[in-house]
């Protein structure tokens, strides 16, 4: 299998203090591949510098064999990179058929756009029957779902999710796991960062453990879930 | 009563024009957090651009009314492109910076548009050309005049058609999309200085319209009109609910009405301060504005 992503020695620093220190990973055609860690332990930097929101100060980020290091956020949707971002990030005062319109917001097939749309809400009925109201008004599981189907129509090869669990009861964060898994196993290639890790190792291929900044731990999911330092530090022994 | 009536149709005019120009504040506030004090001043370009501009046409041999068309797209033009230079030039460079210092840029490109004017116009007050008649039609006990007519008619026109491209176009909701959120915005594939740019370009364009219509209906334009046309509408953004369109377009017309009925009880020498009274007053009972209110956000 090719890498998708390749991250080399990826380096991401605020105000001289660095938050990400020289990290390497990969993510193939058609995998879901997970990044845990504790809180602080650099997940969203890693996922900011990958998605051209912050610049990195080091490293390269290699996708579909292309250079993408530092590429603005923009730029990168026509590449076929999505981001979830970290607490949904809807538009409240977008309705949510329009906020599922900005997630096509690059795409010019306007037939095929809203047939997608209609395969999101067969998919997640729940916002069909909200497609008029204000995104704002919606809970925030909600909101979650429409983040993910948002950034779905901008047709990405790989979907990068940040902690896609956050803040959500327990029965809205397995419905959430059950649409990524559905769209992981449609094709899209997904980077999922969790601080649920036991969840997020259950449901991805491989993983990797962050910590302070720096990558301690990698391998198969199964694996991880066994190991006994991953059991020790983040699935409560 | 007939006089109240009269004062309410002049209240209309006066206030349809306020609406044109809050609403190019209140556009790059709701999108930039940002007063653009220069605003007044772009509207000052866009009309003695037209009393130049519609000048020569008529010297040329052009129809008052092909010549007040082309005048008034040139000033668009102009003006769109003096917005978007100000915009490109002073503000994006401090995108980032306190908000103190772009505040300040705004007042100081007031005031160096303010002086661009007299270089390049002059320190006169220019006439106006009289291109839609201003002969005075009375119904009833009510007398305006075609020009007045004119005024009021266009603008609703322009600002139901600014209603429609920011809520029915994709460009629309992208403008709204980047007035929430500018990074998100960005995750979906906005450019979002483009979508700055264009929404500067937007707003001075009406700004020149707003110009002429001033220019056509005192008659008369000069370097320094944008200045008090320019706080009056701010003010009636802000007494609408700064960042809402629909705010700018009552507190435009609204200001318009009390200023010319408030004329009914006290001297036209007073007429600014009554405008002003009404802002502190409505600040003080509803700070948000009369229109602005926020859509709860959950976590």
């Amino acid at each position: 299998m090719s890498a998708l992503l390749e991250v080399r020695k990826l380096e991401v620093a605020y105000g001289g203090i660095k938050a990400i220190k020289g990290i390497s990973f990969r993510v193939d055609e058609g995998e879901m591949v997970t990044l845990i860690g504790a809180n602080g332990a650099g997940k969203s930097s890693t996922l900011r510098a990958l998605s051209g929101l912050v610049m990195p100060v080091g490293g390269t980020v290699t996708y579909n064999g292309k250079d993408v290091t530092g590429v603005p956020s923009h730029a990168l949707v026509g590449l076929g990179i999505a981001l979830c971002p970290e607490g949904r990030g809807v538009f409240a005062r977008l309705s949510v058929h329009e906020n599922l319109l900005m997630g096509a917001y690059a795409r010019k097939d306007k037939a095929q756009i809203l047939r997608e749309i209609d395969e999101i809400y067969g998919m997640i009925p729940r916002l069909k029957e909200r497609t008029a109201q204000l995104a704002g008004t919606l809970s925030g599981g909600e909101q979650q779902m429409l983040a993910i189907g948002r950034a779905m129509l901008a047709r990405p090869k790989l979907l990068m999710l940040d902690e896609p669990s956050m803040g959500l009861a327990p029965l809205m964060v397995e419905k959430i796991f059950e649409i990524i898994n559905l769209i992981a196993k449609r094709g899209t290639t997904v980077l999922l960062i969790e601080q649920n890790a036991q969840l997020a190792l259950e449901n991805a291929n491989r993983g990797y453990v962050l910590e302070s900044g720096e990558i301690t731990l990698s391998g198969d999911a199964k694996a991880l879930l066994a190991d006994p330092r991953v059991k020790a530090a983040y699935l409560g022994g | 009563m007939d006089v109240l009536l009269q004062q309410i149709v002049n209240g209309l005019v006066v206030g349809s024009v306020y609406a044109l120009v809050a609403l190019g504040y209140t556009m790059v506030y709701g999108i930039l957090q940002l007063i653009n004090f220069a605003h007044g001043e772009v509207v000052m370009i866009g009309a003695l651009s037209a009393v130049f501009s519609s000048k020569w046409m008529l010297a040329m041999g052009m129809g008052p009314i092909l010549a007040l068309l082309l005048a008034t797209l040139l000033s668009m033009l102009i003006c769109a492109t003096v917005g978007v230079l100000i915009e490109r030039l002073a503000y994006r460079p401090l995108r980032n910076a306190p908000r103190l210092a772009p505040l300040i840029t705004a007042i100081a490109m007031s005031i160096l548009l303010q002086q661009i004017g007299i270089l390049v116009f002059g320190r006169n007050y220019f006439t106006f050309p009289e291109l839609i008649s201003k002969t005075p039609l009375t119904f009833g006990h009510v007398t305006t005049t075609p020009n007045e007519i004119m005024i009021f008619v266009v603008s609703v026109l322009l600002m139901g058609g600014l209603l429609w491209l920011v809520h029915n176009t994709k460009m629309g909701a992208a403008m709204r999309a980047v007035a929430e959120n500018q990074k998100i915005a960005g995750l979906m594939g906005v450019d979002i200085n483009k979508i700055i740019a264009i929404t500067f370009a937007i707003g001075s364009a009406l700004g020149a319209i707003a110009g002429v219509m001033v220019a056509s209906n005192y008659g008369q334009a000069h370097y320094y009109m944008g200045f008090m046309l320019g706080l009056k509408a701010f003010t009636a953004a802000v007494m609408g609910g700064i960042g809402n369109l629909w705010g700018a377009m009552v507190g435009g017309l609204l200001l318009g009405l009390v200023e010319n009925v408030g004329l009914i009880f006290v001297r036209g020498d007073y007429k600014d301060i009554f405008a002003f009274v009404v802002l502190v007053v409505v600040l003080i009972f509803r700070p948000q504005g009369l229109v602005g209110e926020r859509v709860a956000e959950r976590a």
